[in-house]
């Protein structure tokens, strides 16, 4: 039995996530669009956050919040003219992506309802502390990541290049 | 009431169908960009939910949601890269019209 | 003999062949002939002290206290390992036939080597050809000291690979290339009986080792258990599948078709590969393997009748060939169907079996004049640019020194006393008059018929009349010292060879035997050669109508003779009209429009079908996104329901 206060709490978070998911993909503007992913991003992190990965949070915020929608808000500005402020949906495509989204919706939708009976409550787990995280981060044993770090901070690398070199005028 | 995991997945789900649906539907670019970064969230949560409820000692799956932020992060940047050269020669990223790539 | 000494016999031409084949390119024709000839120099060193310790030195290891010849294992390395039984192993066998061949191949390998600086001076290939005599000369090496059938079989097509190369040396000339095909695929199909044959012997006995088998031949006869097959033991037919690659590689009837074709080679490499040594691979092979064909009469019965018609058939051809090397290979297929006849008749309640002793004594001295007559006949060439001897004639005045040494080998084929050919063939003659006076009488008709042809070839080349050399532009003299020499060589060893004891050396059952000439037969077959070479002496010493008259008189013999009895039309009717036409046209057939059609059905369909769906592919990234979610979407759905 839960507190009525992260009940409550979790109800926000839920709410919150689905109310900005339907309305970035729905509301016609697309640098509104960018700000409500913002706004689904940080309830995201609300939810991180009451599961206890605060550290993940914290990520969740400073890339996808910091990072990733200013880098989104940047290339709107750049590649917008003035004047198109609203896109017209075709109806067709409408119908077919709606189809296809609910249809996802219906079959995962009836996959999760019809084993709910299966899923138990929160179970307790110990304060995840950052020295755990780091030692995780930085060990070589089993279930350590120093491997996939070293693998990403390569990746980013290539990638910074990457969109150097795309980008960049010829 | 017991939050149980179902509370968790069905937001998730239903942010994984938006997602679905903005990819299908938007034309420009950037908003087909969004639509995917909400889809990459979707399972982002679920990958930290089924951590938290089923494996509460262990932090595979928090650490894989570290990484596919990071990833995620890599793609977002060389798409943009992508989709700004793409204006600069077609003058407008509209999905439409990039469909020189096929037979 | 200690294991060094053996194993450089048969490294040493390798090493060589490796070198002048991967570096020959980078050196000058005359260091790679040098090389190579000081390469075989000291192999054929080796190769006599081994032989001579071998015979002379009286180690226990080689022979017993009652004198008798012992088989000894140098080594005999285990190879490959597949089974408790299927073991294939690579040694060195020393016994008096693989010693006496190591001193025939040496001897014969090295005066080649000598004369080629000489004839293939300025050819292009020269390295190559120094690189394909060593590896030739390996390979030889290799067949006549192996331990087992299966090592003997792994050299006797590595033999086989190395005369394709050589006989194709001139790969720009078409005919040397069918011919070097034609050489691979007539031995090729004769060794595919041979692979039988080994297969069947060492299914039933379970080794492949000479020593096991022959030491104790009942062994191998009892281990057929009395198996029969179409109406022969199980044994008869493994030894004559055996014989069947002899066949191939000796150029027995009808396997015989290639080697006149073979002359296309360059003319040394005729008179080693074609005429001393490889092409007596089948006699050696036979002789290997005699104890156990004495188990099996009826096996060398076969051998006995296919080398008497061998030899009489090549007799017949030789006497109306025109061109030199074809009467000399027609001279060879005889003389080692003689051989294959005194091994053939051989019996060890005959005298001993004298018939091996025989055919090695005759295996031994036919590859010393042989050879010197191919080396001769090189150096004709050389001079001549020419051949046919209707480009010759009269040469006695202008090469004498060719003209001494031809003249030697002459007589000693004839088998005049005291020439090497003489000894030989009169063992022969008696082995086979004591077997069976048809077979003495027929082998005696055949060395009739020698004399005459070689005679017949002597008098055309060196006698008749003169052609008009000063019009071609050149006279012909003799040859440089490098191919005299070893012309020179030969003859005196082709003079002195018969009196060689070699009845104490080489014996089937390696026991002493003392050579006792009977002199009934020897008179009876010298008066026989003597009056050959008078009607020779008749018909060609100077031009006359003779020869043509009697040609035109028989012109039915004389023509199907001088087309080989339209053997070679024969095996174009057979391979070409039935072969071809009935079995490989309608498989050709089955494979291009069935095996490919329905192929190129798969890959047509595919193709069509591509093109008709290919509007699918809009380039529409959504459209696919779509597709792809439906997609996942079913499968989940089934993969839900399933699992509920």
């Amino acid at each position: 039995m839960e507190s009525v206060g992260s009940i409550i709490l979790y109800f926000v978070i839920a709410v919150a996530i689905v109310v900005f998911s339907v309305l970035t993909v729905t509301t016609r503007k697309i640098l509104r669009s960018a700000t409500y992913l913002l706004f689904t991003l940080f309830a995201t992190a609300a939810l991180y956050f009451s599961l206890d990965y605060e550290f993940l949070g914290a990520v969740q915020i400073a890339v996808y919040a910091g990072g990733i929608v200013v880098l989104f808000v940047f290339s709107i500005l750049l590649t917008s003219k003035p004047g198109d402020k609203s896109e017209k949906l075709a109806s067709k495509k409408r119908v077919l992506g709606l189809f296809a989204a609910l249809a996802m919706l219906v079959v995962s939708g009836y996959a999760l309802v019809s084993r709910c009976c299966m899923f138990a409550g929160k179970p307790a787990m110990e304060a995840l502390t950052m020295h755990k995280v780091g030692e995780t981060l930085m060990g070589t044993g089993e279930g350590e990541y120093l491997l996939p770090f070293e693998a990403i901070s390569v990746l980013l690398l290539a990638c910074i290049i990457g969109g150097v070199v795309v980008a960049r005028k010829r | 009431m017991d939050i149980t995991l179902m509370y968790y997945l069905i937001p998730s789900l239903i942010m994984f169908c938006c997602g679905v649906y903005g990819f299908i539907t938007r034309k420009n670019m950037i908003a087909i960009l969004i639509s995917l970064e909400l889809m990459l969230n979707a399972v982002d949560i679920n990958f930290v939910v089924f951590n938290r409820f089923l494996f509460p000692g262990q932090l595979e799956g928090m650490f894989f949601t570290l990484f596919a932020i990071a990833i995620a992060a890599a793609e977002t940047a060389l798409a943009i890269a992508i989709i700004i050269n793409i204006f600069r020669v077609a003058k407008n990223i509209d999905v439409r019209d990039l469909t020189k790539m096929k037979f | 003999m200690d294991q060094i000494t053996s194993i450089l016999i048969l490294a040493l031409p390798l090493c060589m062949f490796l070198l002048l084949g991967i570096f020959g390119n980078k050196m000058s024709h005359k260091m790679a002939g040098i090389l190579g000839t000081l390469g075989m120099g000291v192999t054929l060193i080796l190769a006599y002290s081994t032989a001579f310790t071998y015979f002379f030195s009286g180690n226990e290891l080689f022979v017993d206290a009652a004198g008798n010849r012992l088989q000894h294992l140098v080594f005999d390395q285990t190879w490959l390992a597949f089974t408790q039984h299927l073991v294939i192993k690579l040694g060195f066998l020393l016994d008096p036939i693989s010693a006496m061949m190591l001193v025939v191949i040496t001897t014969i390998s090295f005066m080649v080597h000598l004369y080629s600086l000489g004839y293939m001076h300025g050819e292009t290939g020269f390295q190559r050809y120094y690189a394909f005599l060593s590896l030739f000369s390996f390979s030889m090496l290799g067949l006549v000291v192996a331990t087992n059938i299966f090592q003997m079989y792994i050299f006797w097509e590595l033999v086989g690979a190395s005369s394709y190369l050589l006989i194709g040396f001139y790969y720009t000339k078409p005919s040397a290339v069918s011919a070097s095909k034609k050489a691979f695929i007539v031995t090729r199909f004769a060794d595919l009986g041979f692979l039988i044959g080994i297969l069947i012997l060492s299914f039933y006995t379970e080794t492949f080792d000479f020593m096991t088998m022959t030491n104790a031949p009942e062994n191998v006869l009892a281990s057929t258990g009395g198996a029969v097959f179409m109406g022969g033991s199980v044994l008869t037919w493994a030894l004559v599948l055996i014989f069947m690659g002899g066949m191939g590689k000796s150029a027995m009837m009808p396997l015989h078709i290639w080697l006149p074709d073979a002359m296309e080679g360059p003319t040394p490499v005729s008179a080693l590969i074609h005429a001393a040594t490889m092409v007596v691979a089948g006699v050696f092979l036979v002789a290997r393997m005699f104890p156990v064909y004495l188990m099996e009469v009826t096996a060398l019965e076969i051998v006995t009748v296919v080398g008497a018609l061998t030899a009489l058939y090549a007799a017949i051809v030789a006497c109306t060939q025109v061109d030199i090397k074809r009467v000399l290979a027609f001279s060879t297929i005889s003389q080692i169907a003689f051989m294959m006849v005194a091994l053939g008749v051989a019996r060890p309640d005959i005298h001993e079996g004298v018939g091996y002793m025989a055919s090695m004594f005759h295996l031994f001295t036919h590859a010393m004049f042989k050879a010197l007559l191919f080396l001769g006949a090189g150096a004709l060439i050389h001079a001549v640019h020419s051949n046919d001897y209707t480009a010759m004639g009269g040469l006695r005045k202008y090469m004498p020194v060719t003209h001494i040494t031809f003249l030697i080998g002459c007589l000693a084929i004839a088998g005049i006393w005291p020439f090497a050919g003489f000894f030989s063939k009169d063992e022969i003659l008696v082995a086979a008059f004591e077997n069976n006076a048809l077979w003495g009488v027929w082998m005696t008709a055949v060395a009739g018929l020698t004399s005459f042809y070689m005679f017949r070839l002597y008098y055309r080349i060196f006698w008749w009349n003169e052609p008009d050399y000063e019009h071609h532009g050149h006279v012909p003299h003799d040859a440089p010292w490098t191919m005299t020499l070893p012309l020179i060589i030969l003859a005196a060893v082709s003079v002195v060879a018969g009196f060689i004891p070699f009845g104490e050396l080489v014996t089937w059952s390696r026991e002493a035997y003392e050579i006792h000439i009977n002199w009934t037969v020897a008179g009876t077959s010298i008066a026989v050669a003597v009056a050959a070479i008078a009607l020779a002496t008749v018909m060609y010493r100077k031009e006359n109508e003779l020869p043509d008259k009697l040609a035109s008189r028989f012109k039915g013999l004389w023509t199907a003779a001088h087309h080989r009895f339209y053997f070679d039309e024969l095996y174009m009717f057979i391979t070409h009209k039935i072969i071809f036409n009935l079995i490989s046209r309608p498989i050709a057939w089955f494979d291009r429009h069935i095996i490919d059609g329905t192929m190129d059905m798969f890959a047509t369909v595919t193709n069509k079908v591509s093109y008709a769906i290919r509007g699918l592919q809009s380039g529409n990234v959504q459209t696919y996104v779509w597709v792809y979610l439906l997609g996942t979407l079913l499968i989940a759905a089934v993969a839900v329901i399933c699992l509920v």
